[in-house]
């Protein structure tokens, strides 16, 4: 049993110790079929499908329209809000299409594309060369930003965004422990590339000012761990340690390894800079060391691709946006008839349906595996209450109570057992003896949850604006009856109006006809008038009071 | 037995005293029942449960002069949650209002509309942008799926389609065999 | 090419819930070959009958509610609660003891409540139970131990009902060691003489103490196959030998020692085998430490104080009603969480 963690006191930072976390599983380790052999590029295919949404955050916008030539490094889709990041383009050629294409998803859903037509010639952009290494750490923030750099170890986080919180960071911690079998990248980058490890490494210390560094690698990589202490020799740095944790699946999760190595646990609902700890992909320090050193944006990763299906498993330098057909062509092409293409390893990878898919910042292996190696799951047997998933269980849940909950659709009582602290690492089914899918179970509880929340959000939008109506035909109807009031209440003024004047002109005329009486005067326009002149008149007095009369009754 | 009686009297005086005090100092105030069934109900301000909106049919509901399963774009979900509200229980819904489908959304096709402005006062949430003799335009986001905007149009220029799938929309199936069961 | 859609994990796992079944199984070969060399033919017998009993009752009930008949039967959970029924029932009984204890385990315990993991009770022990209140007689009829009559005698007595030569069931039938210490105390004698007497061992009662190491034996088989886990068995041990610890310094002439209670009956059985079927246990590795405590006290307070001899059934029915509630206190602490979510 774990004990409680400890509180949020300063880290140990002399690291002699190994902490143990609750469950995980001693899964055999198959990454040497990969790793054995040196980095291949994967070289330059025919086309290019780059996705908008490389990363978690916005998708990216895009700044290039079809048709338009574009040389590599070039910046082609914008970051968008606080949480995104630019896509560049891995090498140069055309824009073919800019549209919805097979994305590497497990829904197999499609989603907005740039599409490139490479030309071979992998001409760069002309980029200028400042001496990055000399800058301060917001500036160089800045570039990794822009670098469209994300966390490579799977979950693609926009590196600049989680440095950013680099408050009192007692940790700078480098995760090279892979510990999901059959993946070799990380290894391979490690051993053959531990300078250029150790050079982003130090950058991003450079940026977080941590009071340690440390490069944690599994205890079954020790070629990776040769080759990081020879490079740390090379260079003469003698401020980042390497470190190695026993190789028990998933100690690669970042939480877990934390765990591991300090003994502290991040917060459920927080992140490791809650306690002071940045945790960083050996990948995405080497691509920092690209950005600021050599002026290279993201454009390529190592992945690892493997499994029986291919002839010969490999690590591939692999430029992005490498459709999986052209990346399984330089592995030898398939032995046989392949019953599942992964991306990712063999627990928590995902299936794809096309190998027209392509390979995207995240994408870190490629699993193509035969029903041989791995058959079709047998039917699922009722859940016999055993317990064993709840004894493997990194995060100490109780699975088993997720998974009846989960199953029956109550949401309430899957959260109350914590659901979304679950991280899908599998290791519940994978020792479940009746062979539930577990975690697809906790896949749909999530994701019916967070539909929904989504759902009562819309309704609640959608009663305001209904409401929002309703009063605005009610203050239109309430306006127009006003109005109606007014208006009558206005005829009515007028008519009393029209009466009053009338009298008054009268009593004018009168006095006026008797001044003139009483002087004499007598009116001369209306003396000895034709008979045609009097019925003139005596029309125009009727077709005035005929008005009059309209008027009043208007 | 004269005690009894006395004694029994006393005691139903004094426990309705502390009953009385209890229910008022300590009173909780919540929603009152209508609005907690509004909150539960989708607000797709249809009509198909014979109230002219949502808000309506809640006030039935709690007045009881509606049941709880009259509501087709709720569904099984809002039936149980009802039931859950009022302590009763659920039953299925009434096929006389309608079937529960999955939401759905409308588009105006631009080369018929007239810009009469029927749909547009029809629709319950103003999702429909326009003017008279202008174009109209359904606003995607903001359509319930209620479909009162069909039957107006004289031009029968209003189609119903399904709402726009993206990769953040979907969600893990139920494993098989959950589902047969 | 178009590929099919699986979810992650993806590796394929050996274990399976037969694989479970047939390890309990032949962890119970030792204590039935034992058994029967001690108490004879019945034992076969009524191994064959519970375990006919509960296959046909398991069938019926998944040819009515419309479920795959062949696939579930093969799981061997069916033929498990009749074997674990049949070795807790007397040797002589007869056969329709057997049959209605099973049927009643299967139908009524398993099958009504949606069959295999859908259980609250553990079915055999619900089986066992029913018989022993209903036919509190017939649940007595086990042989002296190691005097056992022969197969034409069992047979007849199983299936006929009747003993060849006239014989009274008094002459082949005789009291367990539990029996009898409950008999003599409450006839006011004390334990030193009884320890003396025939019925004992070496550490519990003659031949029983055999058994119970047999069924030792296979617990910490299953143990080092990871079938099951510690927490149940030691715990029910534990509870059990405590209690008796317990009041056996306080009272050794009336209270007996605690390795004779270890070591009669169906401790050992109800340790490994019984308390451990997971369906009706606690979850939670804590909860399991306290249910399985609990059924070891309270197997040894309806062995002294209550009214039937053997206590494992009811105790493990009891606890079994406790499960949830145990199972709801001791949650474990979720990683990253600061306390957990009840004391």
């Amino acid at each position: 049993m774990t004990e409680a963690p400890h509180r949020p006191a300063p880290l140990d930072l002399s690291f002699s110790r190994r902490y143990r976390f609750h469950g995980g599983l001693h899964l055999e380790n198959c990454r040497a079929a990969a790793s054995d052999q040196p980095i291949l590029p994967a070289g330059i295919p025919p086309q290019l499908v780059l996705p908008l949404a490389q990363h978690i955050g916005e998708p990216a916008e895009c700044l290039v329209t079809v048709g338009e030539r574009v040389l590599r490094g070039e910046c082609i889709a914008q970051a968008t809000g606080k949480i995104s990041a630019p896509v560049h383009a891995p090498t140069s050629g055309t824009i073919a299409a800019i549209e919805a294409r097979p994305v590497p998803h497990p829904s197999g859903l499609p989603a907005p594309c740039v599409v490139i037509d490479t030309d071979g010639a992998d001409e760069a952009a002309v980029a200028g060369t400042p001496d990055y290494t000399q800058l301060e750490p917001e500036a160089l923030l800045e570039v990794l930003r822009e670098s469209g750099i994300v966390g490579l170890g799977g979950a693609g986080f926009p590196t600049a965004v989680k440095l950013g919180r680099r408050n009192h960071v007692e940790l700078l911690l480098i995760n090279g422990a892979e510990c999901e079998p059959c993946i070799a990248c990380d290894d391979g980058l490690m051993r053959e590339r531990a300078q250029d490890v150790i050079e982003g490494v130090r950058i991003l210390r450079h940026i977080v000012q941590p009071a340690a560094t440390v490069i944690a690698v599994e205890d079954n990589m020790p070629e990776a761990e040769q080759a990081l202490h020879d490079a740390l020799v090379r260079l003469g740095e003698t401020g980042i340690r390497v470190l190695n944790v026993p190789a028990i699946y998933p100690t690669g999760g970042e939480r877990q390894l934390i765990r591991v190595l300090t003994g502290h646990e991040v917060p459920s609902q927080g992140f490791p800079a809650d306690i002071g700890i940045i945790c960083q992909n050996v990948g995405t320090a080497a691509a920092a060391h690209a950005a600021v050193n050599r002026h290279e944006p993201l454009l390529s990763r190592i992945v690892t691709v493997t499994g029986d299906g291919v002839r010969h498993a490999r690590n591939f330098e692999v430029l992005l946006g490498t459709p999986l057909a052209h990346l399984i062509e330089a592995a030898g092409g398939y032995t046989e008839q392949i019953e599942r293409l992964l991306i990712g390893g063999p627990m928590m990878g995902y299936t794809v349906s096309t190998e027209a898919v392509p390979v995207i910042k995240t994408t870190n292996c490629v699993l193509a595996v035969t029903a041989h190696s791995m058959p079709a799951p047998p039917p699922a047997q009722p859940c016999i209450r055993c317990g064993r998933c709840a004894e493997v269980c990194p995060a100490t849940l109780l699975p088993q109570q997720l998974y009846w909950h989960a199953r029956a659709g109550n949401h309430d009582a899957a959260q109350d057992f914590d659901l979304f602290d679950c991280i899908e690492c599998g290791c519940c089914a994978h020792v479940c003896p009746s062979h539930i899918p577990l975690v697809q179970y906790y896949r749909h509880a999530k994701t019916a949850i967070w539909a929904e929340e989504i759902q009562l959000r819309a309704s609640d939008i959608a009663r305001e604006r209904h409401e929002a109506r309703l009063a605005r035909i009610d203050r239109i109807k309430q306006e127009r009856a006003a109005q109606l009031v007014r208006k009558k209440q206005a005829l009515s003024d007028k008519a009393a109006g029209n009466d009053a004047r009338q009298g008054a002109i009268q009593d004018a005329l009168e006095r006026v006809r008797r001044r003139k009486e009483s002087a004499g005067i007598t009116p001369r326009n209306t003396d000895n008038l034709t008979p045609e002149q009097q019925q003139k008149i005596v029309e125009v007095e009727q077709r005035r009071r005929d008005r009059t009369r309209q008027q009043d009754t208007d | 037995m004269l005690t009894a009686i006395i004694a029994l009297g006393v005691l139903a005086i004094v426990i309705g005293a502390v009953l009385g005090y209890a229910a008022i100092r300590f009173h909780v105030d919540s929603d009152p029942v209508v609005d907690q069934i509004d909150a539960l109900l989708p607000q797709t301000q249809c009509g198909q449960c014979t109230y002219a909106g949502c808000r309506p049919y809640a006030e039935a509901i709690a007045a009881g002069e509606a049941d709880i399963n009259q509501c087709p774009p709720g569904g099984e979900v809002t039936i149980q949650n009802l039931a859950d509200l009022l302590g009763i229980d659920p039953k299925p819904l009434n096929p006389e209002h309608g079937e529960h489908k999955e939401k759905t959304v409308v588009r105006i096709d631009e080369e018929v509309c007239i810009g009469c402005t029927l749909c547009i006062q029809a629709c319950p949430v103003d999702a429909i942008l326009g003017a008279p003799k202008q174009m109209h335009t359904v606003i995607v986001s903001e359509c319930t799926g209620c479909n009162l905007c069909i039957p107006p149009c004289p031009v029968e220029c209003i189609h119903i389609e399904p709402v726009p799938k993206t990769l953040r929309d979907w969600s893990w199936p139920l494993p098989a065999e959950a589902r047969h069961d | 090419m178009e590929f099919r859609r699986f979810s992650s994990p993806h590796l394929p796992v050996e274990s399976g819930v037969n694989t479970l079944m047939r390890q309990v199984l032949f962890a119970l070969l030792p204590g039935i070959i034992y058994m029967t060399w001690l108490f004879g033919w019945g034992v076969p017998v009524n191994l064959l009958l519970a375990a006919a009993g509960a296959l046909a009752g398991e069938a019926v009930m998944l040819r009515i509610r419309a479920r795959p008949v062949g696939t579930t039967l093969q799981d061997g959970s069916a033929l498990l609660t009749g074997v674990l029924l049949a070795l807790a029932l007397p040797p002589l009984a007869p056969w329709w003891i057997a049959v209605l204890g099973s049927l009643f385990a299967i139908v009524v315990a398993k099958q009504l409540y949606g069959g295999l993991g859908h259980n609250p009770f553990n079915p055999a022990m619900a089986g066992y139970v029913v018989l022993i209140i209903s036919f509190p007689l017939e649940l007595t009829m086990w042989p002296a131990a190691g005097q056992a009559p022969d197969l034409a005698t069992t047979l007849g007595l199983v299936f006929g009902g009747g003993l060849p030569d006239g014989s009274t069931l008094d002459a082949i039938t005789m009291a367990t060691p539990l029996d009898s210490v409950r008999m003599e105390l409450s006839q006011g004698k004390d334990l030193p003489a009884l320890a003396a007497g025939s019925l004992f061992g070496y550490l519990g009662g003659a031949g029983w103490e055999w058994l119970n190491a047999c069924y030792l034996l296979g617990g910490l088989y299953l143990l080092r196959v990871h079938a099951i886990q510690w927490q149940i068995p030691v715990a029910m041990l534990a509870g059990l030998a405590l209690a008796a610890t317990l009041f056996h310094l306080y009272d050794p002439l009336h209270y007996v020692a605690p390795q004779f209670h270890l070591f009669t009956g169906a401790s050992m059985l109800g340790a490994f085998f019984i308390a451990t079927d997971p369906v009706s246990a606690c979850t939670t590795p804590r909860g399991r430490l306290w249910y399985g405590l609990g059924i070891g006290i309270l197997t040894w307070i309806i062995r002294t104080w209550g009214a039937y001899p053997e206590g494992v059934g009811f105790a493990v029915l009891l606890m079994n009603l406790a499960a949830p509630t145990i199972d709801h206190y001791t949650r474990p602490r979720v990683f990253g969480h600061d306390s957990g979510p009840a004391p």
